[in-house]
């Protein structure tokens, strides 16, 4: 009865909520990328022209306010506002869904790697280990060639295989330090079976560090979208994305350096936003360190 | 010592062995083949391309064809560029990539220790701000941007280096992929030799050094440094497969003739041999540099010895 009544402290989320807010930096990242995805979810209303229509009387022109190409066009005289933005929003769906899959993998791997017996977890993390080792660029070439080019869910696979490994370490050590506290040996002596422990006990425990890990993975993985799109791996004409954007961009820039600067900027904006965050967030959802 | 080097050499042959596995069967398991073309050969032209490239026989014969020429040093013929082996596209281009990856590097430790040690000693002044923020900058900035970005710049603006392309003999053509694959590479290499010398500075021999009456200078160079560069060295192996990797990326920028573009067409090519060849010399490289890098680090900090 007494206990029920005793005052509460503010919880650990208040907590970093309000240690978030203070961060100065944190605060303008967040509103970045508010601005970004909204722009680019507005994008197609505000615009008249879509990504692919054609202007045949505007082409190769550079910023400014005719015909409403506020970002200019490309050779094909079609819209960079319009274009960019797309590929902005095609590159933020990816990259979150990329690091859910990603997220998905490590925790899994990680927890069960961390509860398993000493031989298991040995050679679960060894592989975790080759893997790191290796250029991971290579991993994803050659899964991206496999299928057919531009597929998107062959790119959000390549793209989850390769962001996992950090995962997986880190939700291995919390899984190692946490299965010896009590409320974990409690609940397994009270007879939960493995499954129940892992999702039950273990994983909402592991929230916070994976939390702060996934805000750092969503910027790695529109550089590597973005990358593959640079190659020509990725995302295909004549649909934009970030990447294929900056490579006709640097095509060009010699005659129309608005062709790689309005793309570069937005991806800056968006890298630059989300590392802020992401270093926001793991100040303040682990005060101890900082 | 020795034995943690030779357990270490011990895992390099099957690590190399498993990649070579995985991706040779992978590759051989996709759809699409590399005489797929926009009008379909004869069926009986295919058969005999087939035949004489060994592309018919069972696929497990084929590994073990390809392991046993493999140990002979033959990578097998390219199946598109006609008339030249895997061996020679890759030998052609190696030494320009190598040159590049070695010169980035050099670069970025040259430039990235003297930078962290300076955000160091002037710890929250105006130096450690501004070294802060162009870190921040360099790692969140993929080189396929910072790359076309300094070649605007430098290039096509102030004009003092070429924008890109390649001349034998002329190293200011290497000079601006080196900056861009360093970049990343030098930020990492600051902060790092920023937050373990300011460790350094605080652990209590050098408090006592200093309280024997030592110069600041004697301090850092005779005491301090050395212990401090311990996470460089550790962080040698991911920068060396960084810039291996990343030189893939700024060969494609910057139009330089390396071999690493061999990987991302003869991808695209299903030009087995050739991205085999890729794979291997370039996973032996990165493996081999990451030994390297390993035992220096061991030789470096006993601990990581007996782990």
């Amino acid at each position: 009865m007494n206990e029920a009544r005793a005052p509460r402290g503010p919880g650990w989320w208040s907590d970093a909520r309000r240690r978030l807010s203070a961060n100065r930096a944190a605060r303008g990242a967040l509103a970045l990328i508010l601005l970004i995805a909204l722009l680019s979810a507005l994008a197609p209303f505000v615009s008249p022209w879509s990504y692919d229509s054609i202007d045949w009387r505007h082409l190769a022109r550079p910023p400014g306010r005719i015909a409403a190409h506020w970002f200019g066009t490309d050779r094909l005289g079609r819209d960079l506002f319009v274009r960019t933005l797309s590929g902005v929003r095609l590159s933020l769906l990816i990259s979150v869904l990329a690091s859910l899959v990603s997220l998905a993998i490590g925790i899994a791997w990680g927890a069960i790697a961390g509860l398993a017996g000493a031989r298991t977890d040995a050679w679960m993390m060894r592989f975790v280990d080759v893997l790191y080792s290796l250029p991971y660029l290579f991993i994803v070439i050659i899964l991206t060639t496999l299928f057919e080019r531009g597929s998107m869910g062959v790119l959000l696979l390549s793209l989850g295989a390769v962001g996992w490994l950090t995962t997986a370490r880190i939700v291995r050590a919390e899984t190692r330090s946490l299965r010896r506290r009590q409320f974990v040996e409690a609940a397994r002596a009270l007879g939960v079976p493995p499954a129940a422990l892992l999702l039950r006990h273990i994983v909402p425990n592991l929230l916070g560090p994976v939390l702060v890990y996934a805000t750092l993975t969503v910027p790695q993985m529109i550089v590597f979208e973005s990358f593959l799109s640079f190659l020509g791996l990725g995302v295909q004409e004549p649909h934009a994305s970030l990447g294929n954007l900056i490579l006709v961009g640097a095509e060009e820039m010699e005659s129309a350096p608005w062709m790689l600067l309005v793309p570069a900027a937005f991806l800056v904006g968006l890298l630059l936003s989300l590392n802020f965050l992401g270093d926001g967030l793991r100040d303040a959802l682990d005060p101890r360190e900082h | 010592m020795l034995s943690y080097a030779l357990r270490r050499i011990a895992g390099f042959v099957p690590t190399l062995l498993v990649v070579i596995t995985a991706s040779f069967f992978v590759m051989r398991l996709a759809p699409g083949g590399p005489f797929d073309q926009e009008q379909a050969l004869p069926p009986a032209v295919r058969a005999n391309l087939e035949r004489l490239y060994g592309l018919d026989e069972p696929l497990t014969l084929q590994y073990a064809h390809y392991l046993r020429a493999l140990v002979h040093g033959d990578f097998g013929p390219s199946l598109r560029q006609r008339d030249f082996t895997v061996g020679d596209l890759i030998a052609q281009g190696l030494p320009l990539s190598a040159t590049l990856g070695i010169a980035a590097l050099l670069l970025a430790l040259l430039v990235g220790i003297p930078a962290g040690i300076v955000a160091a000693l002037r710890r929250d002044r105006p130096a450690d701000y501004c070294l802060n923020v162009f870190a921040a900058l360099a790692l969140a900035l993929p080189s396929f941007v910072t790359g076309p970005l300094l070649a605007l710049v430098f290039g096509l603006y102030l004009r003092w280096l070429p924008v890109g392309g390649w001349q034998p003999g002329a190293p200011r053509y290497l000079a601006l992929p080196a900056l861009t694959l360093a970049l990343p590479v030098a930020a990492n290499v600051a902060r790092l030799t920023r937050a373990s010398l300011l460790e350094v500075l605080g652990a209590p021999y050098v408090r006592s050094a200093r309280a024997r009456g030592l110069g600041a200078a004697r301090v850092l160079w005779g005491h301090a440094l050395r212990p401090a560069l311990t996470p460089v060295v550790s962080y040698l192996g991911p920068a060396v497969a960084f810039v291996v990797t990343g030189s893939l990326v700024i060969e494609t920028v910057f139009g330089l003739p390396g071999s690493g573009r061999y990987l991302v067409q003869g991808a695209i090519d299903r030009d087995y041999p050739l991205v085999m060849g890729m794979i291997v010399v370039y996973g032996a490289l990165t493996l081999s540099l990451n030994l390297v890098a390993d035992l220096l680090h061991g030789w470096l900090d006993p601990g990581v010895r007996h782990e």
